[in-house]
């Protein structure tokens, strides 16, 4: 067991736990965080998406060692209240279906616009192409990332917070 | 909360007769009307059953039905909305506990939801709505007649006095039930067939939607399963020492289904798994493979016709008198239903009780399976839904459910079981491998004289005609006429686990049958359009919904380089065609578009219709292009994604929904759109490079 101090949703957390534990677990069962999900354990679907130091991270694969010192966001922390523009998009297109793999679609998506406010068909293809979504809400996702934009856009000429 | 009227508490712990373990597992085949005899529909749909109104104004309906994507918490609603005239503002939902007085049987296949609660749900709607509005008519002593209601209020047109459903909910409760109520006219409906948002959108975009696996329940311990690797082994023995070292693991046991590794975390039970040393006793199928499989599929598709699941005039004599004969072999393997959240569950075993989490489709088997495996009564038992992150008909085997029982039954504490994606993809019930022999003769005009349609595949499903109707479902129901015809099943046991799969028996069959009609069409030197158009003039939804592809898709005017291909399907009440439209080119396919019509009948709510042929049509898409589950030593050789990926969204066609406008009953929706897109694909890549593709999954070098 190690204690391992990072940045969580913002905040200061120590964990204690074994240092080759996935972050993921570490969320999950330790910290009762569930809205990152296990989908493959291999980082192929994408489920597990977080933020660490503002990139899209698989947390199913980073043990939780390689997190000291980093700022991790997830789901849980990405608006206090739903109200990201990735979030806000996602409701208005009623983009889940089942739903599961929709927290890693969306921190996928959110990180895609932070380093691209105007994202391409193409940018949005090769940042979310390792998300998978058996339900198919792909259609969706793409029309609400395209929306997502639009409304980070016209929440900076506001003064807000994108 | 206040329900509006009484419910007898003791009507939840009722129960009727035993359950239909053979049916959750998978293998049994039961008529199809024995759930009904089991579990017959509640002779009154009780409105207190359904409904609860609290003194806040908040509605909550009780939904007896399953959630795992196809939106059924939010369509449900709207029916009892909209004839309640409740505000929607404040509808929520809650699972129903497993009752079969006052639901009758609780599971969701079949696209049924709607289909079965429809007319029952605007009753309760309705019988509740008259007893608010008898409520109020008591408090101003006026007749019910003169009052109206409208988005939570009872309103009196004659004072402009109005009372809150919030405030009459407790005099309402006290009121019998009427008898009878009457539905509203459809043409006044505000919230059933308008695109009203997902109840869920909001929670399953922040996170906070908890699925199965998220379950938590204090001194819970965790657990994850090792199942022989063959199908059908069991285990000879085992050697524990090594896992019991690792840190955080409690104990190590073995249940019917394998070893069991219990710990402190998920991630400890799966690390304690890895050193776990188990002897296996492979069984009856240690040598099976997918290559033995095809070659049974063979023999038994070159036999005689053997049960016959449909025989319309006589096509062997009409074959055997055919100038010339058309045949064909077709074939599908086993898929993977791979929902994104794995099999899991919950449950804590008391001397007294059970409580199981139960991410399921079927709740009344899972409460009837989880008392058989805990030695309690079914009354004992109580089932939580658990919202679920797809199931696509995975989770209508509630094989996890008695696992966890089982585990829970030992540790006496709450346990929670995981399956890896490897156990899920490894230990699936898969969507059966298929082979299908047709033999067809044409008339002078070039129409369908005879055909004979032989079906290979494992039993699974419902039982009809003496044969596992299911296995058949696709072949023996096609609208088509065809005045010598003979759909026979030819059995196949593989001993390899199969069931239910979006679409079942359609999603492989429709392939089959689609893609042929396309070769005798061309054989005919006939525009495949047209040759349906000719097949279906006694069948006027399937040819409507056909004719409205056509026409959205401009069938015959594909841009340059691009060509089209028909697919379509008649199965859960529901009328669908799809016309895909491709391009080939060095070798590679491409699918830039896929046009669906439906008639689907009454339709509660067009966003999640369109969702849901989308999303169908992605998962046929995803088994048309992408993987197969494959058999070597009675194993699955496929293990997760990398070896059985998923469609993503750089290979998403754009679709396009349109929707047949239709007063009939409400079909399903789910399970329409999956079966034709295969077929559709298929017959546009004849269309681009005049090879016919007779096997599933297509693959680039297939094209070449």
């Amino acid at each position: 067991m190690a204690s391992i101090k990072f940045t969580l949703n913002g905040k200061p957390q120590t964990v204690e736990a074994v240092p080759e534990m996935p972050l993921l677990w570490v969320l999950r069962d330790t910290l009762n965080m569930t809205g990152t999900k296990f989908g493959c354990g291999m980082a192929l679907c994408g489920a597990c998406t977080v933020h660490i130091n503002g990139d899209a991270v698989r947390s199913c694969i980073t043990p939780i060692q390689n997190v000291a010192g980093k700022t991790v966001t997830t789901i849980e922390g990405l608006s206090a209240d739903g109200s990201h523009p990735v979030q806000q998009a996602w409701v208005e297109h009623d983009v889940p279906q089942c739903g599961y793999c929709q927290s890693g679609q969306i921190m996928s998506a959110a990180s895609l616009l932070s380093k691209k406010t105007q994202p391409t068909d193409a940018d949005i293809d090769e940042a979310m192409r390792g998300n998978i979504c058996r339900c198919g809400t792909y259609g969706h996702i793409r029309t609400a990332i395209h929306r997502a934009a639009e409304l980070a856009t016209v929440a900076k000429a506001q003064g807000g917070k994108a | 909360m206040t329900s509006i009227m009484k419910v007898n508490r003791r009507d939840f712990f009722k129960t009727t007769g035993a359950g239909a373990a053979g049916l959750m597992l998978g293998f049994a085949l039961p008529e199809k009307n024995l759930l009904q005899a089991q579990f017959p529909p509640p002779p009154v749909f009780k409105p207190s059953a359904f409904i609860h109104i609290s003194k806040d104004e908040t509605v909550t309906f009780i939904i007896p039905k399953a959630e795992m994507g196809q939106g059924p918490l939010t369509s449900l609603s709207q029916i009892l909305a909209e004839e309640l005239d409740a505000d929607w503002t404040k509808v929520r939902t809650e699972f129903a506990p497993v009752n079969p007085e006052l639901y009758g049987f609780q599971g969701v296949v079949g696209s049924m939801s709607i289909r079965t609660l429809y007319t029952p749900l605007r009753q309760v709607g309705a019988k509740g709505r008259a007893m608010l509005v008898e409520a109020a008519a008591q408090q101003w002593s006026v007749p019910a007649a003169r009052l109206r209601t409208e988005n939570g209020f009872v309103i009196n047109p004659s004072t402009n006095a109005k009372l809150s459903y919030g405030a009459l909910a407790e005099a309402a409760d006290k009121l019998p039930i009427p008898a009878t109520a009457q539905p509203k006219d459809p043409k006044q409906f505000k919230i059933v067939g308008k695109p009203v948002k997902r109840l869920d959108a909001r929670a399953k975009s922040t996170g906070k939607q908890n699925f199965g696996l998220d379950v938590k329940r204090p001194d819970m311990v965790y657990a994850v399963l090792t199942r022989c690797p063959v199908f059908g082994g069991k285990v000879a023995s085992f050697d524990a020492s090594k896992t019991k070292l690792v840190p955080g693991v409690k104990d190590v046991i073995q249940i019917s289904n394998g070893v069991a590794v219990i710990a402190d975390s998920t991630w400890s039970a799966m690390q304690g798994r890895k050193v776990l040393d188990i002897k296996w006793d492979e069984g009856p199928n240690a040598n099976q493979s997918t290559a033995a499989i095809t070659r049974m599929f063979s023999e038994l598709v070159a036999k005689p016709a053997d049960k016959i699941a449909r025989k319309e005039g006589d096509a062997a004599a009409a074959l055997a008198s055919a100038g010339s004969k058309m045949e064909a072999v077709y074939e599908a393997p086993f898929q993977s239903h791979a929902p994104m959240e794995p099999m899991n569950c919950t449950a804590h075993v008391r001397a007294d009780g059970c409580d199981v989490w139960a991410p399921t489709q079927m709740q009344t088997p899972s409460r009837d399976l989880a008392a058989q495996v805990s030695g309690l009564k079914p009354e004992q038992v109580k089932i939580h839904s658990q919202f679920m992150g797809g199931g696509f008909g995975r989770r209508g085997s509630v094989d996890y459910v008695a696992e966890v029982v089982e585990i829970a039954k030992a540790v006496k504490v709450p346990v929670k079981l995981t399956w890896t994606r490897e156990d899920d993809m490894q230990h699936d019930l898969y969507r059966p491998a298929a082979m299908v022999k047709f033999t067809a003769s044409l008339d002078a005009s070039g129409m369908p004289a005879a055909m004979e349609v032989k079906a290979a595949t494992p039993p699974f499903g419902f039982a009809r005609n003496g044969l596992p109707g299911t296995a058949v479902a696709g072949l023996e129901d096609i609208e088509y006429k065809i005045p010598n015809l003979l759909v026979a099943y030819q059995g196949g046991e593989a001993g390899i686990p199969v069931t239910y799969w979006r679409a079942p028996g359609c999603s492989q069959n429709t392939f089959f049958m689609e893609s042929f009609i396309d070769e005798l069409a061309h054989a005919a030197k006939k525009d495949p359009l047209e040759y349906r158009r000719a097949m279906l003039r006694n069948s006027p939804r399937l040819l409507a919904a056909l004719n409205l592809a056509a026409e959205k898709a401009n069938w015959g005017k594909a841009p340059a380089g691009h060509f089209q291909g028909i697919g379509l399907i008649n199965n859960i009440g529901s009328y669908t065609a799809m016309i895909a439209e491709v391009s080939v080119s060095n070798g590679k396919l491409k699918v830039h578009k896929l046009t669906c019509a439906i008639d689907c009948g009454q339709v509660v709510n067009p966003l999640i219709l369109q969702q849901q042929v989308e999303g169908g049509a992605v998962f046929g898409l995803t088994a048309a292009l992408k993987g197969a589950i494959t058999i070597e030593k009675g194993r699955a050789v496929q293990s997760n994604f990398h070896q059985y990926d998923m469609l993503r969204i750089h290979e998403m066609p754009l679709i396009e929904t349109h929707i047949v406008p239709s007063a009939a009953a409400p079909g399903g929706s789910g399970e329409a759109s999956t079966p034709p897109v295969a077929p559709a694909i298929a017959n546009a890549i004849f269309a681009a490079t005049a090879k016919r593709l007779r096997k599933l999954p297509i693959r680039d070098a297939d094209l070449a």
